[in-house]
């Protein structure tokens, strides 16, 4: 009777997840689905759902007047190089404070995640005025280092957050054993904490994929990433909805695709070390 | 006979050549329409004629307003040529930012602008920006809907007239609304039309003291009509459409009438996109009998950033651009029905393009708003439905939204422009005004 109970409740779980999940993913499938309408299905009310006449004529479109290419490669570098100069500067910073905490420990932590609090477009102008001098204005090197910048206080609070979660004792036997702080950063805390690691990344890379200010803001004709992609088809004047549905969805493709493939290791490491 | 073409070959590729002695690749910021998408794809011709290549930034309007203002403003240099509006226009003359154009072409004939296209987009007599298409405002209605109603669209109507057109047009039942309008907050979608509206109304933003003037009867007979007839026969959720939302309710015949940017003329009546292209009529914005129609004036046009340094290169661009060659060289290729329109005077007297069947209404609206002039008492500015100066995009985004709260019931139209009041006082006197 229990058992009947039991499976009772995870069929509803299960539906209830499913519910939950379709409402979460709708918005997605219709932009894929528009993609595949005209711009007189795409307005059409009441709106199509399935039975409208299919067609790539909005992929047609965008392939011929956009290089996509570019804007996915320069997305690849900003997002891949943000996120691993990223993890380069946050695993020492994490592992100091995680392991060799100071009074003011806390103190920095509130204070870096205080500074995701102020509006991007208040330091606007700064930044663009230190890019024209340094020459950075529109090139990957310049957005790799702002990303980097704005998505540092996650990367380390998440690191920290897993680093503290791996006991001292183990380093402290390494350190026993003649390790240098290198050797155990690199041979003992970091394969340790690899899940954690794991999904730090895959978070920064989707932040640093998706980030659609900074992107828009110090880019021009050469490094714009595919945020730019999307916004050349965006208008308020004339009716672009299925041919902005078809950028959309071939500028979302690739992280879907990442994300799919690795959300086993992403669900493991946001629930590292949830349950004692 | 011989002679000549010998002439203008040696001429052709002598243009040719001095544009590959020093081919450039300019860096053009643009926003994403039709006509300008359609540029995109005639660049090549631009390229076999000077040996220039040009890059595209595409972004959307008011993205790229951002965009070229932050550049602008840091002399970024990131763009040798910037779509701008009428707004920006003079105001970024003033302060020195943009290359005057006071030396084209004797061929590039700047005389032939419209007049009031030149008005709108010089500063103290030069021009700083060319117009690539201009556009006002027009009734756009639904001929049968219309002989349904037992009523005759004027060509000049009132705005008691479009009121009783839009009740009996209305048929809920069968989801016709009898008008739609923006109502969407933004200073270019509701903002622009109320703008415009008022005009005719007798009101307007600043008196000559540069005083904000929302406690006038006039901004109150305004708003009180506009919500009055949007409640009556308007669509639900007016007060969230804008250009876009009201184009699909057209399109789909939904609307008895729709009053908007002469541009949508083309979207309306190509048959691939409407429902209802065959049964489309055009006539001028409604007045109130006060001497001012309540149509607005716009231009995209192309300026040249000062300090730029391909000067030479974006001048050649901006003329091949917005010349009488570019408008034949799509009419060739699209048709005359989509060429640029508003811009050159000489497109008007063109037989073939009089054949449009919105090309008279356009420039019967065009010709009748007067930026220099635009309300009915005086004003100290210049703009139909704006006023040109760098504080009243900030002022009309907040005014509008109260607005928009008092189309979707929020709060009443007495107290939108009690809060409109003091938003735009503050904000003037804290710019100095």
């Amino acid at each position: 009777m229990a058992r009947a109970v039991t499976q009772r409740r995870k069929t509803f779980n299960t539906a209830l997840a499913w519910a939950v999940g379709l409402v979460i993913f709708f918005p997605i499938l219709w932009t894929i689905l528009t993609s595949f309408k005209t711009e007189g299905d795409a307005i059409a009310y009441p709106p199509k759902f399935l039975f409208f006449d299919w067609t790539l004529e909005n992929y047609s479109i965008v392939q011929d007047r956009s290089d996509y290419m570019r804007y996915l490669w320069n997305s690849v570098i900003i997002a891949g190089g943000s996120t691993l100069l990223g993890i380069i500067v946050a695993v020492p910073a994490a592992w100091s404070m995680a392991f060799v905490p100071s009074k003011r420990t806390k103190d920095i932590l509130m204070w870096m995640l205080s500074t995701k609090m102020l509006p991007a477009v208040g330091v606007l102008y700064p930044i663009y005025l230190m890019f024209i001098k340094l020459g950075l204005l529109d090139t990957r090197t310049g957005l790799v280092i702002v990303l980097m910048l704005i998505n540092l206080p996650i990367i380390v609070w998440m690191l920290y957050t897993y680093f503290k979660e791996i006991p001292g004792e183990i380093l402290e036997a390494a350190r026993m054993d003649g390790a240098t702080l290198r050797e155990e950063i690199l041979y003992i805390l970091t394969p340790m904490a690899i899940p954690g690691i794991a999904s730090t990344v895959l978070l920064n890379v989707i932040l640093a994929w998706n980030e659609a200010f900074w992107t828009l803001n110090l880019t021009a004709a050469k490094a714009g990433p595919l945020t730019a992609f999307i916004a050349s088809y965006s208008s308020p004047e004339g009716l672009f909805y299925a041919k902005l549905s078809a950028a959309s969805t071939m500028a979302i493709a690739p992280i879907l695709i990442l994300g799919w493939f690795s959300q086993k290791q992403l669900v493991r490491g946001l629930t590292f070390g949830a349950v004692k | 006979m011989y002679l000549r073409n010998a002439l203008c070959a040696v001429s052709a590729l002598s243009l040719f050549a001095a544009g590959a002695a020093t081919a450039e690749n300019i860096v053009i910021a643009t926003v994403n329409n039709g006509d300008m998408i359609r540029m995109q794809g005639l660049t090549d011709d631009f390229t076999a004629k000077t040996g220039h290549t040009v890059e595209w930034v595409t972004l959307e309007e008011n993205v790229l307003r951002q965009r070229v203002t932050t550049d602008i403003t840091t002399k970024g240099g990131q763009f040798d040529i910037m779509t701008i509006g009428m707004y920006e226009t003079p105001i970024w003359g003033k302060n020195g930012w943009l290359v005057p154009l006071n030396d084209l072409s004797a061929d590039y004939d700047v005389a032939d602008i419209l007049p009031a296209m030149a008005g709108g987009l010089s500063y103290e007599g030069t021009l700083y920006a060319a117009p690539f298409y201009g556009e006002s405002s027009m009734v756009m209605y639904r001929t049968d809907l219309m002989e349904k109603a037992g009523l005759s669209m004027p060509e000049a109507p009132t705005w008691d007239f479009i009121r009783q057109a839009a009740a009996a047009m209305t048929d809920r039942a069968n989801d016709i609304n009898g008008i739609c309008l923006r109502g969407k907050a933004g200073w270019g979608e509701g903002g622009a039309f109320i703008t415009a509206m008022s005009n005719s109304f007798g009101a307007r933003w600043f008196d000559m003291d540069w005083k904000p003037t929302f406690d006038s009867e006039a901004w109150l007979n305004t708003l009180t009509f506009f919500k009055g007839m949007m409640d009556e026969s308007g669509p639900a959720g007016y007060a969230t459409n804008g250009f876009n939302e009201n184009l699909s309710l057209f399109q789909q015949g939904k609307c008895g009438m729709w009053i908007d940017a002469t541009v949508a003329a083309s979207f309306v009546t190509n048959p691939n996109d409407s429902t209802v292209a065959d049964s489309v009529g055009f006539a001028l914005a409604p007045d109130n009998g006060l001497g001012k129609r309540s149509n607005w004036l716009w231009a995209w046009a192309l300026a040249i950033p000062a300090g730029t340094q391909k000067e030479a290169a974006a001048k050649q661009f901006v003329e091949w651009a917005t010349s009488k060659g570019y408008i034949e060289l799509v009419a060739s290729k699209e048709g005359w029905a989509n060429v640029p329109p508003g811009a050159r005077t000489s497109l008007y007297e063109n037989p073939d393009y009089q054949a449009v069947p919105f090309a008279k209404m356009t420039l019967d609206s065009i010709l009748s708003a007067n930026p220099n002039s635009p309300t009915v008492d005086e004003v100290p500015y210049v703009g139909v439905q704006f006023a040109a100066i760098p504080e009243f995009a900030g002022i009309a985004t907040d005014v509008s939204q109260e607005f928009s709260a008092a189309y979707a019931g929020q709060q009443t139209v007495e107290e939108a422009l009690a809060k409109a009041q003091a938003i735009a006082t503050d904000a003037m006197e804290a710019a100095g005004y």
